[in-house]
């Protein structure tokens, strides 16, 4: 096996600009990983990070954790706070713990995997363009309301581990016009939003997303068996203009 | 159907002894107006917008458009605008959606301030022969500067400067998509600030390989939709606008018609081929003044503090605070948008009805910062209704540093101004898609228009200052001395920090 250029930087009592230069100049200098520890609050970590670089996150990042990043692959021992994926383009934050509101946003590509629990507006906005960039979360626990609102493309993947229910927050997909929202056994209908439409889930989307449950189960040491079958909910557009309907010109 | 049809808008007349039966009104109206039955022209009025395209390509100006052919009764309460308008919303239940910016009659500020100019006792500057200091910095300027002395005995800068935009005259064009407007448009624009070394926005419909050459002179924004952005885009730019809000719809978002959702738009988009481009009402990352901040710092730590970040606001009634708020929160300037500024597609009841004239906001952002003692530290920039440079000369006067304009640029390329730029048929090739009618407009032509129109506007601005003893923007800005006003209230006067004419 070859070794990976691994550098260390310990963060303690940095600001997150120096330590963002910190991390920038080790990929530039060729660090095939590095290892921040002693994270306290710095915001912005890996912040527009281009590179094929892995990046082990030992304590709680602040919020817009990877934003705008574009192809590190982040994993945080720890929770997350604010906007984690913001805006994101491609790469992948694995956070082993819950994440604040706004997970996501607006997220254009890669991956998100949250282990716990997500606060408000996760997966808002998040967008596509064909399949060559569909970008995913999943979320392991529950969430609160707006899931997936104005979604205009992607996956949002909500398991409900250990809930009763996967979710009992409202506002699901309201203003949704492209993507989906699956979720863990049913959903009650009144949790959906405006523009947000239940399908079955079938056969044909468990083989869609059966790669993408395997993946979150070996990250977080799952068994995926127990989640592959066809127990969820598909949430989709009920049209790609959920607001044609509501102007008249002048 | 109970409420029958409202009368045409307009009525189209070709003049059959002048008519050369050329087809030209034909081929060039886009609304389907006129078409051909055997030997004849046909025309259908009640298809009209007014945009005048078949006038200015009739060789024989043969055609003639008349405004309101059928009289209601008049009115001065019911007006046949509010009446069409139920009739409107009778039918359909719907909100009524317009185009371009406010459309009502009342009184516009600026035109009643009037400038002043030099006689006898302090000489007037001809620019023709004195030089007129023009260029204009937007972004933080320090509150002091420190000097060193090197050992050879030169002077240092001590002090690190922020990064600032370098304007060759006041005048940008400001943020309008790609999607709302053609590439054409986009290219010409961007050719034009590029020639006149100033500046313009992309609007938050990301950027187009075509005018990556011209991304020095480019500000991106990021708007609550987040339509392409992403790091590349924002590395692009010069500096990077966030947009909280526009003057012709405050307090809501953006709306792009799917009918403009072709494939280029939906790939810079990332949105479904053909669905509405929905630009949410907040940023859903920003719900207070402390996430705002965030996101500046956000932009700027993504381009390693290299970038100014402008917001752009609309003028609403606590437009002082708010902007005393934004240069306090890292942001370089701060854009104001007043209640006179265009949209591609906004509800009518917004753009007629919400936010304050520009005219007012300036004079109250600046004031305030100034009584703050946090002017240095943020650029104003005014927009919405700009139409000449009597307007810019006034805003930069009453605190502005810089202005963008929109509509007016659109007219330089051809825009009539009809207002239907929501239906992708725009006949001038600025507010659509369709490749055959994007072409109408050469980018090459185009920008010389654009860039005739800020020569133009930089050459009276210098003529303006000149009549008024003044040869440095510096000493117009803010300097309220030199407006007067004629025909506005004393509450306004007191508001606008500006003498009645006669005093």
């Amino acid at each position: 096996m070859i070794e990976m250029k691994t550098i260390r930087i310990d963060a303690k009592g940095i600001h997150y600009t120096p330590l963002n230069q910190q991390i920038r100049a080790a990929v530039a200098d060729g660090a095939e990983e590095i290892i921040l520890d002693n994270v306290l609050g710095q915001r912005f970590i890996g912040t527009g990070l281009k590179g094929n670089v892995l990046i082990t996150i030992n304590g709680v990042p602040g919020g817009d954790l990877g934003m705008f990043m574009s192809g590190p692959i982040c994993i945080i021992n720890g929770n997350a706070e604010h906007a984690p994926g913001n805006t994101m383009d491609s790469g992948m934050l694995v956070i082993h713990g819950s994440a604040g509101d706004a997970v996501s946003h607006s997220m254009r590509g890669g991956k998100v995997f949250i282990r716990d629990n997500i606060g408000y507006r996760g997966g808002i906005h998040m967008k596509q363009y064909k399949e060559e960039t569909r970008p995913i979360l999943v979320v392991g626990g529950t969430a609160h309301s707006f899931l997936g609102e104005y979604m205009a493309g992607g996956l949002v993947l909500l398991l409900g581990i250990g809930k009763e229910k996967s979710i009992t927050d409202r506002g699901i997909g309201s203003g949704i016009h492209g993507g989906e929202i699956i979720i863990r056994g049913e959903v009650d209908d009144y949790l959906l939003g405006v523009g947000a439409k239940k399908f079955k889930f079938n056969e044909s989307d468990l083989e869609r997303i059966a790669p993408v449950i395997k993946s979150f189960c070996e990250y977080f040491k799952l068994d995926p068996a127990e989640f592959l079958d066809t127990n969820y909910t598909r949430i989709a557009p009920e049209s790609s203009r959920p607001f044609a309907n509501k102007y008249v010109w002048e | 159907m109970t409420l029958g049809s409202v009368p045409p808008k307009f009525k189209v007349g070709i003049d059959r002894d002048q008519c050369m039966d050329c087809g030209r009104c034909i081929e060039n109206c886009s609304y389907g107006v006129y078409h051909r039955e055997s030997d004849k022209i046909l025309i259908e009025s009640r298809k009209c917008t007014a945009c005048l395209r078949c006038v200015a390509m009739c060789p024989r100006d043969a055609i003639t458009i008349t405004e309101k052919p059928v009289d209601y009764r008049s009115h001065p309460i019911w007006t046949r605008e509010i009446r069409e308008d139920i009739i409107k919303q009778a039918r359909s239940g719907q909100i009524i959606l317009s185009g371009m910016g406010n459309a009502r009659d009342i009184p516009i500020i600026y035109d009643r301030l009037l400038l002043d100019a030099c006689q006898v006792t302090n000489p007037s500057i001809d620019p023709l022969r004195e030089p007129m200091e023009l260029r204009t910095y937007i972004g933080k300027k320090p509150s002091k500067l420190k000097l060193r002395k090197t050992e050879i005995g030169d002077i240092e800068l001590e002090t690190k400067l922020a990064p600032n935009l370098k304007l060759d005259t006041p005048i940008m064009i400001g943020h309008m998509s790609f999607g709302a407007i053609s590439l054409n448009s986009h290219l010409s624009m961007a050719k034009a600030v590029k020639e006149t070394g100033t500046y313009m926005g992309t609007g938050e419909g990301g950027l187009h390989q075509a005018l990556y050459p011209y991304q020095d002179r480019l500000i991106v924004q990021v708007a609550s939709g987040r339509f392409g952005v992403n790091i590349d885009y924002l590395e692009r730019g010069a500096a990077i606008e966030i947009k909280i809000g526009q003057g012709a719809k405050p307090g809501i978002g953006g709306h792009l018609p799917g009918e403009k959702v072709n494939d280029e738009v939906s790939r810079t988009r990332m949105i479904p081929f053909g669905s509405d481009a929905i630009s949410p009402a907040p940023h859903h990352d920003i719900y207070s003044i402390e996430d705002l901040v965030q996101l500046i710092r956000g932009l700027k730590e993504a381009t390693e503090w290299k970038k100014p970040v402008f917001v752009k606001i609309a003028a609403v009634h606590n437009v002082a605070p708010i902007a005393a708020g934004i240069a306090r929160s890292s942001a370089d300037a701060v854009v104001i948008d007043g209640f006179r500024g265009g949209t591609g597609a906004a509800p009518k009841v917004f753009r007629d009805n919400v936010g304050i004239p520009i005219e007012v906001a300036i004079a109250s952002v600046d004031q305030k910062l100034r009584d703050q003692g946090i002017r240095n530290e943020i650029s104003v920039i005014g927009s919405g209704g700009i139409r000449s440079s009597a307007d810019l000369a006034k805003s930069i006067a009453l605190g502005a540093d810089a202005v963008y304009i929109g509509t007016a640029a659109l007219i330089s390329l051809g825009c009539r101004v009809c207002g239907n730029c929501y239906r992708n048929l725009c006949p001038w090739g600025i507010a659509t898609q369709q490749p055959d009618l994007m072409n109408r407009i050469d980018p090459d032509r185009g920008a010389v228009q654009v860039a005739n129109l800020i020569k133009a506007w930089t050459l009276e601005l210098s003529e303006l200052m000149g009549a008024a003893g003044i040869n440095s923007i510096e000493s117009l800005r803010g300097n309220r001395d030199r407006l007067r006003g004629y025909m506005l209230d004393e509450g306004m006067l007191k508001i606008l920090d500006v003498l009645p004419a006669g005093a």
